[in-house]
């Protein structure tokens, strides 16, 4: 049920084009990432609003073959 | 359909008799998922009561909660009715201490 780092980065930058992105595998697994992303479609709304535009980008594969992807998101600083 | 509606008035009426309500994998004392017991730790820490719901024991609001709160992954964290998130951002603002103002703002007793 793992999913690669690559994979993982091109879903996210497919649903936000000018999203900067690292992934981290935590452990190695490939089924524990942590993923930092940064776009401006996160401007001005709430961490829930920001997660959950990163959420639809991966098209439902958060919660089914992807288990663990600790997110960090904001907007770029000005 | 009509279980649907049933598993949305169920969710509704947890999240509105229960001021801070954890939707987890496991129950509070034996948390089944380290996501699930990162939050509880978090709340315990900061002796804020709370009511943990385990989704393991009930597939429909294991399914039904991700709808309701266009969010796919367990645990998820309410405060008087509002979704406050997941582990990742419950962790953040308890990290950067956001979270102790939020309980406060919501009139819940809680310690930093």
């Amino acid at each position: 049920m793992a999913i690669d780092a690559a994979e993982i980065e091109r879903l996210i930058k497919s649903g936000l084009p000018d999203a900067q992105v690292r992934i981290d595998d935590l452990r190695g697994d490939g089924d524990h990432y942590a993923a930092t992303v940064i776009s401006a479609a996160f401007k001005g709304k709430s961490r829930v609003q920001q997660h959950q535009l990163v959420y639809k980008a991966l098209q439902g594969r958060m919660g089914n073959e992807l288990h663990a992807l600790a997110l960090q998101t904001s907007p770029p600083q000005d | 359909m009509m279980s649907e509606v049933t598993i949305n008035d169920r969710i509704k009426q947890d999240i509105t008799d229960n001021p801070v309500v954890l939707f987890m994998k496991g129950t509070p004392v034996f948390p089944q998922c380290g996501f699930s017991a990162a939050v509880v730790q978090i709340l315990t820490t900061m002796g804020v009561k709370f009511k943990g719901i385990d989704v393991l024991a009930d597939p429909e609001i294991r399914q039904g909660i991700k709808e309701f709160s266009s969010w796919p992954t367990i645990p998820q964290l309410y405060v008087k009715g509002e979704f406050v998130g997941g582990c990742d951002i419950v962790r953040e603002m308890y990290e950067n201490g956001e979270l102790e103002g939020f309980f406060k703002d919501h009139g819940i007793a809680a310690r930093a």
